[in-house]
């Protein structure tokens, strides 16, 4: 605790400062790599694992059975339809998870009441999903629209309450760093794309400007208080107010982090496949790349692009010629000085 | 400590708080006591067992499905699952284009057949007609008695239904051949057997009718019993219908509700032919049926011989039921028919174990955010505890509140959608922490500090809520389904959120900062000004921390005096020897 504290204290006076924004240029070429194989990944692969409700189909959950041999749910199902070829898995603890192509209403029926049968469990206790291929296709299309709509309100409502597009930018630049990648590792991994993983994408959108937010306003606050007197460049008061909230930044991601992951774990291990486990999943990859691009790629980015502004460029040079005065000695002074226009 | 404005504004910020939820129990309980809400919010199928499906309207390619046409087919599917005895079940629309129908349990195969099924208008003649009763032999009014011997029906009775299968292809065949569709000698003897013993109740609309035979029927709220003939124009054939008021030639209105019917070409034809006929005959003949879903939901009497394809419905109708008849034969008629998207039953064990590993996980991570705000932030940790908790109950109420009046009901999505809220919640307590202890961290006492802290928080924790607010709108007006569950139950604790901090993080700082405990800085209130080396006082300006300094002791006093020094000397490097610097006595 006492150590942590330290820690802040030393971010806030700015004792401890770690160079975020000075090293862009590897951050972007880390995030450009990051994105270079979130991309090739997936590609490489075969695309991705789409769930049962994007590519339809029907599928059967048996809970609480005492056995849980796979062949069992094969032959069963083969008693009814010879030529499907089920798909068994077990999930959680004692539930067992058939996929089959789509079959139709008496087939279902019977299928359920013959893997009921042959896991000697009531047949009440088989769920069955019946999914038409259009499901899926459905909530991606709403969950598209809901993106772009998202995005370009978000990105009004932040230039408007920062009073500069290039915040905005970089805030949207981070956020969509953070989809794809997030996107990416589901595409590498292989985990299957659900609607409930769908919802944890869209979740990290809020999420990802969310920390963005925070950060930036404190980056505002000390950018805006940089008087002409200031010894700091645009960058350096960037630099600190990233530093000043990385104690915050730790704080809320590991705060944030905690229930998702409790989530994940009981739904990954009790639960076993299912909404729950996908939204989690998504979103502790989505949570942790988010506070991540915040720091690392957000900040520098708006730095970057704020930079060249003839008035911050004035500035920096005068921010940078006092500082070289107050370290330097008089020789270098009036080196530096030469290169100030007056 | 005196009373001062900021104490006397906390103790009114915590009352609103005490108001708000107590006006939200009190609601609830109102609720309760009315008899239509509860104390625990409904749950979805997800949670509760049973089976959603959803149907998607099977569109030609440039075709559209218009609200209208969309609540029609609802009131359609409801009026079917109601008349099938499933009670409870939930007929939603969804994203302007699809259907979502919730049934508790699982529902047998017939329930399924009828949702799925699309409207059947058709318009038949009525052969006999009588009042519903099991003992009624359709003879006790002004129709013709049928030509063969009924049988008892008493003796018969409902009893072997089964055998009438077998009655009826042996008597399928009338005696003499039906001349038309209103001929009586359409009814054979196991027609009249069956309409003797027919209940109304007894209507099966999952099977459709053959067209071409008779059918034995009721009108919709029970209270005729009909025999019709087979079906003489389609409900295709209709191409508009509206409900207006009755003009005489003159064009007044005679305060009769009708309603109209534009017949097309086919139709017009077919309509001409059976008016021609039916304005021949008498008695219950001289009606002819419309049957929606193997119901007669209306049974005119014929006036008149209609050739234009245009006949009025007059009667007793008022403008409701004049307006839903027209909308029953508008879009009843209508040539959309729904495919089953997906169908997910859910069994109730699922369903709660579900809810269960739900609610255990969202208890572990509680405790897990708990356990940390104690280690990162001491007994200031309990102030966020304190918070949760509250921002927990003001959100559980409001979406009991929901549930009863809106008729949400709580998924597994939304679920996750709670625990989510957890940790989004929790952030605005840290930055507005954190920023209280930069304050203090720049020197000042704890009460300014966390004057000073809240407005700069403040402005934080409401733009990124804000932004947050935004993503669950977004998600909650254009997706669908499970994503909408979510989007609410983000977008609800999102206010709760800013309610909460507002109401009650804030006052409550405000209040213990005012105590002895977290005012002089006790190592274990997190606001300890020495451990968060309260020295640097912003940009170019050092000040000694006067007040803290006095407070200190011994042994802390020398720990201070380290730190500071290394604060200042790397303060020194960064702002430069040209600063002003008030130098203390420690300063070695």
């Amino acid at each position: 605790m006492a150590s942590f504290n330290q820690f802040g204290n030393d971010l806030h006076t700015g004792k401890l400062s770690y160079d975020i924004v000075g090293r862009r240029k590897v951050w972007y070429a880390v995030a450009g790599v990051m994105i270079l194989i979130a991309i090739l990944g997936p590609v490489l692969r075969g695309g991705f694992t789409f769930g049962i409700e994007f590519t339809g189909g029907s599928q059967f959950v048996l809970s609480e059975v005492s056995t849980e041999e796979q062949d069992l749910a094969t032959t069963a199902v083969n008693d009814v339809v010879p030529e499907a070829v089920p798909k068994v898995s077990v999930v959680g603890t004692d539930s067992i998870r058939v996929q089959t192509d789509q079959l139709t209403d008496t087939e279902s029926r019977e299928v359920r009441a013959s893997l009921a049968s042959a896991f000697s469990v009531d047949p009440a206790q088989v769920t069955s999903s019946f999914i038409g291929p259009s499901w899926g296709q459905d909530i991606t299309g709403s969950a598209i629209r809901a993106l772009l709509t998202f995005l370009v309100l978000a990105g009004t409502v932040m230039a408007l309450y920062f009073r500069t597009w290039k915040m905005a930018v970089a805030a949207m630049v981070a956020l969509l760093h953070d989809l794809v990648i997030t996107a990416g590792i589901y595409g590498i991994t292989g985990f299957e794309i659900t609607p409930a993983a769908v919802i944890g994408f869209l979740t990290i959108l809020g999420y990802s400007l969310y920390d963005t937010v925070v950060v930036f306003d404190k980056i505002r606050e000390n950018t805006s208080e940089d008087g002409p007197e200031s010894r700091r460049t645009f960058a350096d008061s960037v630099n600190l107010a990233v530093n000043q909230t990385l104690v915050r930044s730790i704080n809320t991601s590991v705060v944030a982090v905690l229930p998702v992951a409790s989530i994940l774990v009981i739904g990954a291990f009790v639960l076993g496949a299912g909404t729950l486990r996908d939204i989690s999943l998504a979103l502790l990859i989505g949570m942790i790349v988010g506070t991540y691009s915040t720091i690392f790629i957000a900040a520098p980015l708006y730095a970057h692009l704020r930079e060249n502004e003839p008035e911050i460029r004035k500035r920096d040079k005068k921010a940078l010629a006092l500082k070289a005065k107050a370290t330097e000695t008089s020789v270098a002074t009036t080196g530096t000085g030469a290169d100030v226009p007056a | 400590m005196a009373k001062s404005s900021p104490t006397k504004k906390a103790w009114r910020s915590l009352t609103w708080l005490g108001v708000i939820i107590v006006g939200l129990i009190a609601l609830n309980g109102a609720g309760v006591l009315s008899g239509g809400g509860s104390w625990t919010p409904k749950l979805a199928l997800d949670l509760e067992g049973g089976t959603q499906i959803i149907l998607a309207p099977k569109l030609e390619s440039g075709q559209t499905v218009s609200n209208e046409q969309l609540s029609q087919a609802v009131s359609i599917i409801r009026q079917r699952i109601d008349s099938a005895g499933v009670s409870e079940s939930e007929i939603n629309t969804q994203g302007g284009q699809n259907i979502v129908i919730s049934i508790p349990g699982t529902p047998d195969d017939a329930t399924l057949n009828r949702i799925q099924s699309s409207a059947k208008l058709e318009f038949r003649p009525v052969i006999v007609a009588s009042a519903p009763s099991a003992d009624s032999v359709g003879t006790d009014d002004s129709t013709a008695e049928p030509t063969d011997g009924a049988t008892d029906p008493a003796a018969e009775g409902a009893t072997d239904t089964a055998t009438d299968e077998a009655a009826a292809a042996e008597e399928a065949t009338p005696s003499v051949a039906p001349t038309d569709a209103s001929d009586i000698n359409n009814i054979t003897p196991a027609l009249q057997e069956q309409f003797d013993s027919f209940q109304c109740s007894d209507i099966d609309t999952t099977v459709v009718a053959p067209a071409d035979e008779p059918l034995i029927t009721c009108e919709a709220d029970g209270s005729v019993k009909y025999i019709l003939g087979p079906v003489e124009v389609s409900g295709e054939n209709i191409s508009d219908a509206t409900n207006g008021q009755v003009t005489t030639q003159s064009g007044a209105t005679t305060g009769e509700w009708a309603v109209n019917i534009v017949f097309d070409g086919t139709g017009t034809e077919a309509f001409a032919d059976v008016t021609t006929r039916l304005s021949g005959l008498t008695g219950a003949q001289n009606q002819f049926a419309i049957v929606l879903d193997g119901s007669v939901i209306s049974a005119p009497q014929t006036l008149a011989v209609i050739t234009d394809g245009k006949p009025q419905i007059t009667g007793s109708f008022d403008q409701d039921t004049s307006k839903a008849l027209a909308d029953q034969l508008k879009f009843g008629a209508l040539p959309i028919s729904f495919a089953v998207q997906s169908q997910d039953t859910i069994s109730a064990t699922l369903g709660s174990t579900q809810l269960q590993s739900g609610l255990i996980a969202g208890l572990i991570g509680l405790i897990l955010v708990v356990l940390y705000s104690l280690v990162q932030y001491r007994l200031l940790g309990l102030v966020t505890v304190a918070s949760l908790i509250v921002a927990g109950v003001i959100t559980y109420f409001l979406i009991t509140l929901l549930s009863w009046r809106e008729g949400y009901r709580l998924s597994l999505a939304g679920v996750a959608g709670l625990i989510v809220a957890i940790g989004i919640t929790a952030d605005s307590f840290i930055v507005y922490f954190e920023r209280v202890r930069d304050e203090l961290r720049d020197g000042r006492g704890l009460v300014s500090s966390v004057e000073a802290g809240w407005r700069r928080a403040i402005r934080t924790i409401i733009a990124s809520d804000t932004v947050n607010f935004l993503a669950a709108a977004v998600l909650f007006v254009l997706a669908v389904g499970n994503v909408r569950g979510f989007a609410l139950t983000l977008g609800l604790t999102t206010l709760v959120d800013l309610l909460v901090v507002a109401l009650f993080t804030h006052p409550t700082l405000q209040l213990l900062a005012r105590t002895k405990f977290f005012g002089d800085g006790h190592k274990l209130s997190g606001l300890d000004p020495r451990a968060l080396g309260a020295v640097y006082r912003g940009r170019a300006r050092f000040e000694t921390p006067a007040p803290v300094a006095s407070r200190k002791g011994g042994t802390s006093s020398k720990e201070a005096a380290k730190r500071q020094t290394i604060a200042e000397r790397k303060a020194a490097e960064l702002i430069g020897t040209g600063s002003s610097k008030s130098t203390d006595g420690k300063d070695s």
